[in-house]
């Protein structure tokens, strides 16, 4: 097996990753696809930290991870805080920027 | 010119066998109505490449996304999905016109370009593989990096984390600015709200003796179902029970005097 | 040189007084005019001094300077702020001070009755200031902000009295038309430096001899533009008959004595470019030739008392231009007859003034008549002025006039011919004038109406046009008993030694008389022998009108300049509605478009920027796709 086909794998969950965030409309559910796109490109970093044989890669998506936990923390509080207010979670809801 | 790295079989068979069912779970992920099926199904994705990162050398990793993202990310995505509740943002109609085609084109040409993209590329060189990486132990080589070269991040990182963790307490504290109506401010505004009806509070869910359960809708005394004696939530779930099928037919009225 | 620290209090001291008296207000109402006066008299008495000083020492060491303080120091170019006196600058000196001084003591009495006068005061002192800086700089750089100074002071005091448009409309007019003189003199300047790199009097004599003709006939025409912008020569010479709007003192000292006369000294001044430049010589002469007609042309017709005196005094500063554009041999005598209208046309002015004061501010010369039984000194001393100006022997204007004339005969040539005989004419047609000022004013019947009652002025006027009308008897005498102010100014001039004589001076002396004799003799049959309409007649020849309006100067500027800087300006705003501003509004016009149409994409859901950001990296790699193929 090639080692490029974790990277194509990669590539088509990023992808479905990016229409999610696009296509759905529960807050909840577009940083579960969010999420989805930080795996996806943490899996290349792994791939790739193997193809190099250097383990800079991992580091990297060590780093990733938490920063995606910080993300995930301060998101859902945001969403948290604003179904608190509006009581809907709908993104398309919270769309006063247009004004 | 002999490749250095050869993947062996049973991480082929692996990769085929897991791969499609990721695939699957992400593309189920999308177009499943209830955000639970959501995070569930995003959590055999992450499940799926925590085993790819321990087969591609990466066992600290891999551990970290099992404990990290399948068990505290995503049971705190549950955590919310339980205080948030269900509503309309669960449905799957669109509303912004012209939105989905776009995504899915675009989607779908930038998908295609990158797999396409890296069909086409090279790297110039063989792919080495971690075995000398890890040669002192994954963690051990893992260690080495973070504490040397990316000591700087790492300390960036863990200040991130803890300003991230303080500023998710800010927002969610909820301070309140009037005092919670006590038990007889209730029931006076029970009472001085437009009708009597709710005076006496809102009629319990069930219908006795035929089906007692809370996802049905209590009949009132004429035989048409309550709706106000089901939970919101319920309701916006669609969890509900048609009472109707519990309703008696033809219910006995002439009163027999007892002797 | 010596140096001499007494120099600055020549101009401290009116300076003090302008800005005390501007900088106090209505506190110094009472005594400001009293202190003003004295400071202007104590600045005469620091210049007696210092001439005494100066006739104390011999020819050589005469000189003397003043360092105030460096004002420029730039590589190898230093302009130090340093004063001048040398036998040139104490003339000015004494004349300004002294004359000024006078005119102060006749405006207290003149001013009483204006609520203004102490800022009247103010700016008269300032004027002495900067005429004393103007005359005392040691560089074209200094004697600028002297030029500019009175330039300033001329045109506070000539819209003295802006509550009347016209009058505010005459002081811009003086304004406008010296800046095209100022612009002359700073360009100059800058020719000076560029192509000598110094800008005192000194360095500028000393590179006279080796710079370029060329060089030199620039800074010679540029100085002389300045001097026709300050001095009212001809084509600059429009301001000077608007410029009587001021007070009358003001008229007799700036537009009399002293500041239009700036013009003579800067030419006299820079006598060794000049001397370098033939052309610029050539020119000047021309001018002067031009304007001494000019003046006595709208002098003849003219029947406002002050406007004919100012036509008159362009005259006379003509005749000063020629004698300076005549070299060496005219300086002396263009100083001297600068310092003899310097008194004889003061005291008209301010008899003038006198003849206002005692007739309710009327001016029409038509509207007076007989007076000379009402105001006996003003006659008399305005009568003493008349003889000195059209120059009667012994008076002061036969002495310096008669040189003028007969320097200006001895010019060589046909030119000298020329202008002799213009300088002759010139002098027939002031006797004409002057007389006709002169009956009209006095002697002819009476022609003012009896709600007039004229009456003498107060001692304090008629006192000093009694001491303007000594000097007016005296001064050319004096001045010229054994060429005194020639060979006091002497060693300033390269002399060039003596030209043959065309005429004896007995012959232009007699020629002149002659002349004189004549116009005095047409105006006495015109005007004293037949009687004077109160009305200026209207059937009158083409000549007349246009003399009436001053050759039509104003006409001329208007049509030339004026109405076509309109139609530029006009043209010029079109263009700044229409390409300037329809730029700016177009841009403003396609931000609002552009974000109009913009703005549909603003719908404010998180989704649809998603959407597009997902689009931008399908693009992104499209594009990278594109390239790698």
């Amino acid at each position: 097996m090639n080692i490029n086909n974790y990277l194509y794998l990669s590539a088509i969950l990023f992808t479905i990753g990016a229409v999610g965030v696009v296509v759905r409309r529960n807050a909840i559910v577009v940083f579960m696809c969010v999420e989805l796109m930080l795996n996806a490109a943490n899996l290349t970093l792994v791939t790739f930290s193997r193809i190099n044989g250097t383990l800079d890669g991992q580091v990297v998506a060590f780093f990733t991870m938490v920063v995606a936990a910080c993300e995930v923390v301060v998101g859902l509080a945001i969403i948290v805080t604003i179904y608190r207010s509006r009581r809907s979670a709908s993104i398309d809801d919270a769309s006063l920027l247009k004004r | 010119m002999q490749p250095l790295l050869t993947i062996q079989s049973p991480e082929t068979a692996l990769f085929w066998f897991l791969a499609p069912l990721a695939v699957l779970a992400a593309l189920g992920m999308l177009l499943v109505k209830k955000a639970v099926h959501s995070a569930l199904l995003l959590a055999w994705v992450m499940i799926t490449l925590a085993i790819f990162y321990i087969a591609q050398d990466a066992l600290f990793l891999g551990i970290v996304q099992v404990i990290v993202y399948t068990g505290a990310v995503m049971m705190l995505f549950l955590f919310i999905l339980m205080l948030v509740g269900v509503d309309s943002s669960d449905s799957l109609t669109e509303t912004i016109t012209g939105l989905r085609p776009i995504a899915i084109t675009a989607a779908v040409g930038f998908g295609g370009l990158l797999v396409s993209l890296l069909g086409h590329a090279t790297l110039g060189r063989q792919a080495v593989g971690l075995e000398g990486a890890n040669a002192l132990g994954n963690v051990q080589g893992l260690a080495e990096l973070l504490f040397s070269k990316y000591v700087w991040p790492f300390e960036v990182v863990s200040a991130l984390l803890i300003t991230a963790a303080l500023g998710a307490m800010v927002l969610a504290h909820h301070q309140r600015t009037n005092a919670r109506p006590t038990q007889r401010e209730q029931a006076v505004n029970r009472f001085r709200s437009g009708s009597l009806a709710g005076a006496a509070g809102l009629p319990g869910p069930g219908v006795f003796a035929r089906h007692n359960a809370v996802d049905v809708p209590a009949l009132l005394p004429d035989g048409t179902p309550a709706p106000s004696s089901i939970s919101a939530t319920l309701k916006a779930r669609g969890d509900v029970i048609d009472s109707s099928q519990f309703q008696l037919d033809n219910v006995d009225t002439t009163v027999v005097e007892e002797k | 040189m010596a140096t001499n620290n007494g120099l600055v209090y020549l101009i401290a001291l009116p300076l003090f007084g302008a800005l005390s008296l501007l900088l106090l207000g209505r506190r110094a109402d009472k005594w400001g005019h009293l202190l003003a006066t004295a400071l202007s008299a104590s600045s005469f008495g620091v210049g007696l001094i210092q001439l005494s000083g100066m006739l104390g020492r011999s020819t050589e060491s005469r000189p003397v300077t003043q360092k105030l303080f460096s004002w420029i120091s730039v590589g190898s170019f230093n302009v130090d702020a340093s004063l001048l006196l040398d036998q040139l600058s104490i003339c000015f000196v004494l004349l300004i001070t002294g004359v000024g001084t006078l005119i102060h003591i006749y405006s207290i009495s003149y001013m009483s009755h204006d609520h203004d006068r102490r800022r009247f005061f103010a700016y008269l002192n300032l004027f002495i200031a900067a005429m004393l800086l103007l005359v005392l700089g040691d560089s074209y750089l200094n004697l600028y902000v002297g030029w500019e100074g009175v330039g300033l002071a001329s045109y506070l005091l000539i819209g003295f009295w802006n509550q009347k448009p016209a009058y505010a409309t005459a002081s811009k007019k003086a304004f406008v038309m010296n800046r095209i003189g100022d612009m002359g003199l700073s360009f100059a300047i800058m020719i000076a430096f560029a192509s000598l790199g110094t800008v005192s009097f000194a360095g500028v004599k000393e590179h006279a001899h080796h710079a370029s003709e060329s060089t030199m006939t620039a800074i010679g025409i540029m100085l002389l533009v300045a001097a026709v912008g300050k001095s009212a020569q001809f084509p600059l010479q429009a301001w000077l008959g608007d410029a009587m709007a001021g007070p009358t003192p003001v008229s007799a000292l700036i537009h009399a004595a002293t500041m239009v006369t700036a013009g003579v000294y800067l030419i006299v001044r820079s006598n060794f470019v000049f001397d370098a430049a033939p052309t610029a010589q050539l020119l000047v002469v021309i001018v002067g030739a031009i304007t001494l007609m000019f003046g006595a042309l709208v002098g003849t017709a003219k029947d406002d008392i002050k406007k004919a005196l100012a036509a008159s005094t362009m005259s006379q500063i003509g005749y000063m231009i020629l004698g300076a554009g005549l070299g060496p041999a005219g300086y002396a005598f263009a100083i001297m007859h600068l310092l003899t209208h310097g008194f004889f046309k003061a005291g008209m002015f301010l008899g003038a003034g006198s003849v206002m004061h005692g007739m309710n501010d009327e001016v029409n010369m038509r509207k007076y008549g007989a007076l000379r039984k009402f105001m006996p000194i003003t006659f008399i001393t305005f009568g003493l002025g008349y003889l000195a100006i059209i120059g009667v022997p012994p008076f002061a204007g036969f002495y310096s006039k008669d040189m003028l004339i007969e320097t200006a005969f001895n010019a060589g040539g046909i030119k000298g011919i020329l202008l002799g005989s213009t300088a002759l004419l010139g002098a027939a047609i002031t006797a004409f004038y002057m007389t006709r000022v002169m009956i009209l004013t006095f002697t002819s019947s009476k022609r003012w109406d009896d709600s007039q009652h004229p009456h003498e002025s107060p001692i304090l006027m008629w006192l000093p046009m009694a001491i303007l009308a000594i000097g007016s008897v005296t001064s050319g005498f004096l001045l010229s008993r054994g060429s005194a102010l020639k060979n006091w100014l002497e060693p300033l001039f390269e002399s060039h030694g003596e030209h043959e004589e065309l005429l004896s001076p007995m012959v232009v002396s007699g020629l002149a008389l002659l002349m004189v004799a004549i116009g005095v003799a047409i105006a006495v049959m015109k005007y004293q022998l037949s009687d004077v309409d109160s009305v200026a007649p209207v059937d009158v020849s083409v000549f007349t009108r246009i003399a009436r309006r001053d050759l039509l100067q104003d006409d001329i500027n208007e049509a030339l300049f004026m109405r076509p800087g309109q139609v530029i300006t006009a043209a010029l705003v079109k263009v700044d509605e229409s390409v300037v501003d329809g730029a700016v509004r177009g841009i403003g016009q396609m931000a609002i478009g552009s974000g109009t149409s913009l703005r549909k994409t603003q719908t404010g859901f998180v989704r649809s920027y998603a959407m597009l950001i997902l689009v931008g990296a399908a693009a992104l790699i499209t594009a990278i796709w594109v390239v790698t193929q």
